[in-house]
C-alpha cells in the first residue's frame, strides 16, 4: 500500500493542463512541419506555416495555443494499492483544473446547464473524469483539453456487422467530408470500434491522445489505420479546409470485443491544437 | 500569392473588388461577437430597438478570446466556427454589416444575403490564436460585459492575416479549393 496525498494529484492535474495549453507535443509539431514540405496547395502551405509559427509563439510567450482551451477530460488509471489521503480523488482533480484555468490565463468555456440558462461556471469545471482501477501502486493521469470546434464534428454510429470494414470506411469519410473546414484541419482522428455504445466513444477520445508515432499493434488494424488516413487525405479538404492533401495527420483506432449483433463505431475528431499530456505519480 | 492590404472600414466597392482565394491583411477597427451576442443583437433587431453598436460598415470577428496575460492587449484570439452564427447573420447583413471573419462553412441563406447586401466572409487560421493575437493592438469591451469572453469587444487590428473564403458574388474557396486536390469519391 502506497499513500499519495490528494494535493499531489491536484498539482499534477494543474501542471498538465497549463503546460499542454501552452506547449504542443513534439510529435504534432514535427508532423505539421513535415506536411509543410509535401503540401502542394499554396493556401495550405500558408496555413501550415501559421500553425507552426503559432506553436512557437505560444510556447515562447507561455500563452494558450488556441483561445478555445477546451473542456478538460481526464483519463486516470489508479493502482489498486494506492491509498489517497485528504480530499476525495474527484475533488482533487477538479481543484487542479480550477487552478490551471484560473491562474494560467486560460479561457473558461463550461456552462453549468446544457439547455437552460447556459451560465458559465467561471472556472472551467467540472472536468469529465474517466477513472479505471488497475494493478500496482501508481496513478497515471492523461489530461486532454478538448476544443469544441472539432468535438462538434465527431460522430457515433451503431453499424450492423454486415457493414464491416467498408461500412467503417464509409462512415469515416462521410463524417470528415461533412466536417470540412470546421474542425480546423489538419486533424487527428480517434476511432473506437467495438465495445458498447459508450465505451466506443471513450476509446475514440482516448485514441486522439495517443502519440502520432504510435500505431495499432494488430497488423490488420494498422493496415486499416493507414488505408483510412490515405482515403481521408484523398478527399482534398486540406489545411484549413481550403484544399490540399493534408486533411489528417493520423488515424488511431482502438478496438474492443463487442456483441454478436453489433458493430459500434465512434469517431472523435481532434484539431491540430491537439493538447494532451500524461504523468505518472 | 499576392497579398492585398485593406484598411477598415470597407465600403461596398472595396468588398466587391475582392475575390475568393485573395490573401489579405486587415488594418483598422473591428468588433467581436459570437453565439450569445448574436442572439441578443437579433432580439433587438426583431423588436426594432437600437443596437448597442451600429452595424453599418462594420467588420465582425467571431471570437471569444482567452484572458490577456500581463503585457498583452488580448489573450489568444483565433476564430470560432462560423456556422453557429448562420441563423442570425442575414439580419445583421441587412443592417449593413460589411464583413465577417471566422472559420468554416456558411449556409446558403448567409451566402445569398452576402450577395444581396455586398458583404465578404474572411477566414483566419483556426487555432493560430497566439499568432493572430499579435495583430490585435487594443481591446475594449463595448457591450454585454456579463457575457465574459462572449462580450462584444472593439479591437484595433494591424495587419491581421486573412483570406477571402466567400466573396460578395458567392464564390466559395471551400468549394473550389478542395476540388483541385480531390482524388476520390465517397
Ligand atoms: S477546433 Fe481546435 S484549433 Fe480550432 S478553434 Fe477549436 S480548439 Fe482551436
Amino acid at each position: 500500500m502506497r499513500t499519495i496525498h490528494a494535493s499531489r494529484i491536484t498539482q499534477a492535474v494543474s501542471e498538465l493542463y497549463t503546460e499542454s495549453s501552452y506547449v504542443i507535443g513534439d510529435d504534432v509539431r514535427a508532423a505539421i512541419d513535415a506536411a509543410r514540405e509535401t503540401e502542394p496547395s499554396p493556401a495550405g502551405r500558408s496555413t501550415l506555416d501559421q500553425i507552426s509559427e503559432n506553436y512557437r509563439i505560444a510556447a515562447a510567450e507561455r500563452v494558450a495555443i488556441c483561445q478555445d482551451t477546451g473542456m478538460a477530460v481526464l483519463f486516470a488509471e489508479v493502482g489498486q494499492d494506492v491509498h489517497i489521503e485528504g480530499p476525495a480523488f474527484e475533488e482533487a482533480v477538479q481543484q487542479g483544473v480550477r487552478d490551471a484555468y484560473l491562474n494560467g490565463y486560460l479561457r473558461k468555456s463550461i456552462v453549468a446547464d446544457p439547455l437552460f440558462g447556459r451560465v458559465n461556471t467561471k472556472d472551467n469545471t467540472p472536468a469529465v473524469i474517466h477513472a479505471r482501477i488497475v494493478p500496482g501502486d501508481r496513478i497515471r493521469l492523461t489530461a486532454v483539453a478538448k476544443g469544441f470546434g472539432s468535438e462538434n464534428m465527431s460522430a457515433l454510429r451503431m453499424l450492423t456487422p454486415a457493414e464491416g470494414v467498408q461500412g467503417v470506411k464509409r462512415f469515416l469519410l462521410e463524417t470528415v467530408e461533412k466536417a470540412g473546414p470546421n474542425p480546423c484541419p489538419p486533424v487527428i482522428i480517434g476511432m473506437g470500434i467495438g465495445g458498447s455504445f459508450e465505451s466506443a466513444a471513450m476509446m475514440a477520445k482516448r485514441a486522439t491522445a495517443l502519440p502520432l508515432d504510435h500505431s495499432n499493434p494488430n497488423p490488420q488494424y494498422k493496415a486499416l489505420e493507414d488505408g483510412l488516413l490515405r482515403a481521408v487525405n484523398d478527399l482534398g479538404i486540406g489545411p484549413g479546409g481550403t484544399g490540399g492533401v493534408t486533411t489528417a495527420l493520423k488515424v488511431h483506432i482502438i478496438q474492443a470485443p463487442t456483441h454478436i449483433a453489433g458493430l459500434p463505431v465512434a469517431i472523435n475528431i481532434c484539431c491540430h491544437a491537439a493538447r494532451h499530456a500524461t504523468v505518472t505519480i | 500569392m499576392k497579398t492585398v492590404h485593406l484598411n477598415l472600414p470597407l465600403d461596398e466597392a472595396a468588398v466587391r473588388s475582392l475575390r475568393a482565394g485573395d490573401t489579405v491583411t486587415l488594418t483598422g477597427s473591428i468588433i467581436t461577437g459570437r453565439d450569445a451576442a448574436h442572439k441578443r443583437l437579433v432580439e433587438l433587431i426583431d423588436r426594432d430597438e437600437p443596437l448597442p453598436v451600429p452595424l453599418a460598415g462594420e467588420t465582425i470577428y467571431y471570437v471569444g478570446p482567452a484572458p490577456a496575460s500581463p503585457g498583452h492587449a488580448v489573450g489568444s484570439a483565433g476564430p470560432t466556427t462560423s456556422y453557429r452564427m448562420d441563423s442570425y447573420t442575414p439580419k445583421l447583413l441587412a443592417q449593413g454589416l460589411r464583413a465577417m471573419i471566422g472559420k468554416g462553412l456558411r449556409s446558403r441563406e448567409v451566402i445569398e444575403a452576402m450577395k444581396t447586401y455586398g458583404a465578404v466572409y474572411f477566414g483566419a487560421v483556426g487555432g493560430a490564436a497566439a499568432l493572430i493575437a499579435r495583430s490585435i493592438v487594443s481591446s475594449e469591451v463595448i457591450a454585454y460585459p456579463d457575457l465574459g469572453p462572449e462580450a462584444i469587444h472593439r479591437f484595433q487590428v494591424k495587419v491581421f492575416p486573412a483570406i477571402v473564403l466567400i466573396d460578395s458574388f458567392g464564390s466559395n474557396l471551400y468549394e473550389t479549393g478542395p476540388k483541385l486536390y480531390r482524388k476520390s469519391d465517397l
